[in-house]
This record gives structure tokens, sequence and C-alpha cells, in this order.
């Protein structure tokens, strides 16, 4: 496949993406439609790592599936490398995906209980014909290999391993078809800290050797910190803030991001700033509140009217872009007004 | 200092191949006072989470807690107890929440009747007066609109609702010690920040002791007074929580530590611990951290380190006694 862009151009641009699930069924409640993702754009640059943030219900894990067509999103465009993500049809898509992976929180789920680490590490190499099949056990073990993993491996089975191990299995497997970009829908969220340092080593190197670009998908902003420049902060289906991941972690602009950030749990007993401890709980997205979402639980001194009628645009404050009518005022972390 | 528990060489066995057993808790000891927080820290399967079980003797069989263990819950003596007298302090005296309150609380019945047969279960007051009980409670873990909640199924309430739920059935019997397993593990940073803060108030506000069990640094530095750091079923090092934070001295410390993404300070290549936790069956001998320490010597092999015990600051390392 040949590139469709200039090689300065972001490798994968999105544009008002919109998914909406309708639930349906014996229980369901209401026709209203769940407004899981309500108009997020961004791009990702080449060999570049943009880190998705939010918490549970926040659209995250949507997004990067519907740009992989996992899921088919409602409106709105993606463009990889210079082509038109959304109208293709199964055959083209299928070429595509060659070039697009994703790796999941819990690796086991999809590995096959019953097929051999090699077996589902060559899987991709067979379907996209990308080796003659003598080739195939030497590209499995160096694929291995590479991901830290012993290459006598390849004749076990999933349940042999470790969680850690596993992700390096879903690692190789995404790699093996040697993709341009890959989607990490929260790859270290189930790994004990010491093992969540080792994958995340292994993810920065592969990046540096091999040019990856990811769509880093977490909710742990310092794990975002240690993988990504740029980040993204969802709300309730929307960006609320995104920019250069420095500047948005010491100078957060929308309330959301201040209050997120004061949550993380820090190590460091000389470092316990007073937390900002959001009332009430994140609204359900089939009924979202009106005009900024966040206005519910907002703490910023200047909410009023304003934010529950118009809906704040993204727009530039400092060096970080937000979604807040009075970005410009919004609290440091450090002088937090408590509601 | 009222001691509340005294935990000493506890051990929890389990069957194994070839008719021998292994210990996943080998020889565990540390004290809890009212109203301290105590965090005992480690990775999956340092045997965190049965030392708690093993408090009330909840352990599952075939596993056993080792008779010589000794656990003594203020004057009661809970190796000499059974049936009816485990049952009178479990949940009464020891109570004890998880990290998932989905599967702990039963779907068919509303937050109150939950919390009501809890209050039921440990005192004779009718169920009017349960109701009330039960209402106080929701108030006092701060749900708000306590009154609706009585009356909503655990379906109908989010994930940090659930938890202020089961902290309030914990809290029914007003326990002495309450036993915190991983409680916001499975919840967001900003709902975990509110479920942190009510335990805090509780400890405060009842003199509870709590035992919070965390495989999360940056839970304890701003939760417990002191930090016990679990591998391979035992306590490896021990301290105020300033102190361990200011001097972590056991090289599994030291490792977990260099292995967490920091939020302040330069981004540096994280230095993960070689290797992953063995499963029991396979520890070593000698130090049981030896084949992943960067620090390992001769020694290590020869002989498994006793815990050294200093004036604030206990580990178990060869490396406490000088080295050689």
């Amino acid at each position: 496949m040949t590139a469709g862009a200039a090689p300065t151009a972001p490798l994968l641009v999105v544009r008002d993406l919109v998914k909406h699930y309708h639930a349906t069924g014996l229980f369901r409640e209401s026709t209203r439609p769940i407004r899981a993702v309500d108009g997020v754009s961004f791009e990702v640059g080449r060999g570049e790592t943009l880190a998705l943030v939010g918490e549970s219900g926040c659209g995250k894990s949507s997004v990067g599936r519907t740009i992989l067509r996992l899921q088919e999103p409602t409106s709105g465009t993606a463009v990889f490398d210079g082509i038109e993500l959304f109208p293709l049809d199964r055959k083209e898509l299928r070429r595509l995906r060659r070039r697009m992976q994703i790796i999941f929180q819990d690796p086991y789920s999809s590995l096959n209980p019953r097929m051999t680490i090699g077996a589902a590490v060559a899987e991709g190499l067979e379907i996209h014909r990308l080796a003659p099949r003598k080739d195939i056990p030497a590209r499995v073990n160096a694929l291995l290999e590479e991901v830290g993993l012993d290459s006598s491996y390849a004749r076990r089975y999933p349940h042999e391993f470790s969680g850690g191990q596993r992700q390096r299995i879903g690692i190789a497997r995404a790699l093996a078809v040697q993709p341009a970009f890959i989607v990490c829908d929260e790859p270290v969220s189930a790994l004990d800290v010491s093992v969540q340092a080792q994958v995340l080593n292994l993810l920065s190197d592969l990046q540096r050797e091999r040019g990856l670009s990811y769509l880093f998908i977490a909710h742990d902003l310092a794990v975002v910190r240690q993988i990504a420049r740029r980040v993204a902060v969802m709300y309730l289906g929307r960006i609320v803030e995104e920019g250069p991941t420095e500047a948005l972690l010491s100078r957060p602009r929308h309330p959301y991001t201040v209050a997120l950030l004061s949550a993380v749990p820090e190590p460091d007993p000389a470092r316990q700033r007073s937390r900002i401890v959001l009332g009430g709980d994140l609204p359900s997205p089939s009924n979202p509140p009106s005009g900024c979402p966040f206005h519910p639980r907002c703490f910023h001194p200047r909410r009023n009217e304003r934010c529950s009628v118009e809906v704040p645009r993204l727009r530039p404050v400092g060096s970080t872009t937000a979604a807040c009518h009075y970005a410009e005022d919004t609290p440091l972390p450090e002088q937090p007004k408590i509601p | 200092m009222t001691r509340v528990l005294e935990v000493g060489n506890l051990r929890v066995s389990f069957p194994g191949e070839n008719g021998r057993r292994y210990c996943p808790v080998d020889g565990v000891s540390f004290t809890l006072d009212r109203g301290e927080t105590m965090a005992l820290v480690g990775e999956s399967g340092c045997g965190k989470s049965l030392t708690s079980l093993a408090l009330v003797r909840l352990i599952p069989p075939p596993g056993r807690v080792d008779p010589k263990s000794v656990i003594h819950l203020g004057d009661t003596d809970v190796m000499a107890l059974q049936g009816e007298g485990l049952r009178r302090i479990r949940g009464r005296r020891v109570g004890m929440i998880f990290q998932d309150p989905m599967t702990s609380l039963n779907p068919v019945f509303t937050a109150g009747d939950q919390i009501g047969e809890a209050i039921r279960a440990h005192f004779p007051v009718s169920r009017a007066e349960a109701r009330e009980r039960s209402l106080r409670l929701l108030q006092e873990v701060g749900i708000p609109d306590a009154a609706a909640r009585l009356d909503a199924y655990p379906h109908q309430l989010s994930g940090g609702m659930r938890q202020r739920v089961m902290i309030a059935i914990a809290l029914a019997a007003e326990p002495e010690i309450l036993v915190a397993d991983e409680p916001t593990t499975a919840l967001d940073v900003t709902v975990q920040a509110q479920i942190l803060e009510v335990l805090d108030r509780l400890r405060a506000s009842r003199g509870m002791a709590v035992l919070l069990i965390t495989h999360d640094l940056g839970i304890v530095a701003g939760r417990a007074d002191r930090v016990a750091v679990m591998y391979a079923g035992q306590i490896v090092e021990e301290a105020p929580t300033p102190e361990l934070f200011a001097r972590p001295s056991h090289p599994y410390t030291q490792g977990l530590f260099a292995s967490v993404p920091r939020i302040h300070g330069p981004v540096k290549r994280l230095t993960p611990i070689a290797g992953s936790v063995p499963p029991p069956a396979d520890w070593p001998a000698g130090c049981r951290f030896r084949p992943r320490c960067p620090k390992a010597f001769d020694k290590c092999t020869q002989a498994p380190p006793p815990l050294v015990v200093g004036p604030q600051h206990d580990m178990r390392c060869w490396l406490a006694e000088g080295g050689q």
C-alpha cells in the first residue's frame, strides 16, 4: 500500500467523530441514545503518541474502536495516511487493518486458549500473506524476542503465562503485520507496577525503533506523562482540554483536568496537596447536562448561568486548548476551592 | 495507645503437589493500635489479601491457618475460637470491604435491606430501628439524598456509591478494625479520592483501626500511619510512612518506587524490577527476592535473611546486617 499523504502531514486526522449507542432489548428503559462520543476531533502525528485520558464511561475506548471500525461510527470522518476510513468496504478495510492494530487491557480475553502463542502471533502474517510459509516460524521467533520473550514460548499456551507476559504476546501479535499505528487501550492498567514499568519501556522502545504512532488510551495521568508528549482529556464524550503533556499538567486550564490531576495519588508524603474532591457522580451519557457537560460538578469560582446554557468551544488558552468559558481564571490545584 | 490487634508468625498453608504444603503467607507479624491506619502493600500474589482473611480465620479449605500462629484481637485469642465464637468476631469486631462492591452486594435486595440485615445480625433491634440506623449510616458515608438511596437496588447505584454502601454495611456492627482490601482499585481516581476521604473521616470520628491493603504506593502516602511491604508471603520492610518513603531500604521496595511513573519531577526512563513474582511453589531457597534483586550477593543464596528490627524501620535483607 502506498502512502497517500505527504510524510509531514499527520498520520491520522479525526474530525467531529460521533458514536451513539441505542439501548435495545428486554430491559430497555428509553430510546434516548447513549452519547458515548459526542463530536471529537484530534490528530496523531507520525511516530507520535497522543494520549486519550478520562474516567470510565467518558468514551475514550469507543473513540479507539470506532477509528479501527471495530464499531461503526455514527458520523464524522477519520483520515489515515490520506485514506478516508469510514467509507471503506470490508475488503479495503482488511487491507488497511494491516497498518492499524490494537492492543487491549486484558490480552488473555483476546487470545484463543487452544491456540499456541506461536500460532497466535503467526495468524496475522498468514492472513495478510506477509511471509512464505517456511519463513513464518523464524519470523514468529524474532517477534517474540523483540518483545522480550523467549522464542521457545511459541509452543506454549496462553494460560501458562503471567499478565505481563500475555501483554507482551498481545504486542507481538500486533507487531507481526508491521503496522504504522497502534491503538493501545489501557495496556498497563491491569498489571502490577513492576511489570507495568517493563511494558511501558517496551512500548517506548518499539516506538523509537519502528517509528510507530500510538493512540494511548488511559485513565492514569502519571502513566500518560511517561509515554505521551501530547494528551487529550475527555469528559462525557468530549475532549475538554488538549495540549502538550507537560504544559497541560503544569498549568491545566479546564476545571475537570484540575480535579483529575489533584486526585492522582502521589507516592510522596511531602507532596500531599489538598485534593479537590468532586461532588456527585458522572452524569449519564444518555442524558448529559445542558451547556458545559461539567457544569453540575464544577468548582470554578466564576461558574454561572452561561455554563448551563452555552456549550464552551475548545479554544487556545495559554499553552493548551480548553473548553471552558473561564479557562483564563481556572484556579490551580495548589489553591483548590471546594464548593 | 490501645492495641487492638496483634499478629505473630502468621502462616497460611495450602496443599500442593505430592503431599507438600506451601505457605502463601509465611511468618507475618504486625500490630495495630486504635485509631491507626496501617497499610499492607505488595503486588499480586504477595499474600496481602490472604493475611487479611486469616485475621478472622476466613481461609477457604483446604487452606488453613497454622495453629501456631498468634492472632490476638484485643484480649480475644482468635486461634482458640471455633464456630459461633468466630462468627461473633467476623463483621462484629473486624469489618471488611473488598475491591468489587458489585459482587459483594446482593442484587435482589435494596441497599437499606442489606445494611439493616447487618445491623440486625449483630444487635437486637426492630426493623424500624434498623432502617433508622441504616439511614444514619448512609448519611455518615456521604451518600447524597440518603433517604431515597435506602430503597435503591445495587444496579441503580454507581461504583462509588456501591462502595459506600459496602462501607455502611461494614460499619453497621461498629467494628474495632476495618479491613479495606483494595477498596478503590476498581474505581476512577476522582471517586477513589472520595472513598479514601470517607475512610479517613470514619477512622478519626469512630477511633477505628484501619488495615488498608493495596498495591498502590500513592494511596498509602497520604493515608497510612505505617506501611508494611510484602513480598512472597513475608513482610520485607516496615516503617512509619514518612520514614519508609524517605528511606526505602529493601531492594524490593526500592524497585517498586523506581517502577512508579510520577506526576512531578523530570520524566526519566522507568527502572522496572526484572522478572515477575514467582508462585509460592517456586519460591527460591535463601532470600525469596534474590533472583530479581540487583544487589544480591553470595549470602543471599545460602540462607533466608531474618527480619532485622531497627528503632523505627524493620527490613528482611542481608544488607541490613551490614553485608557479609
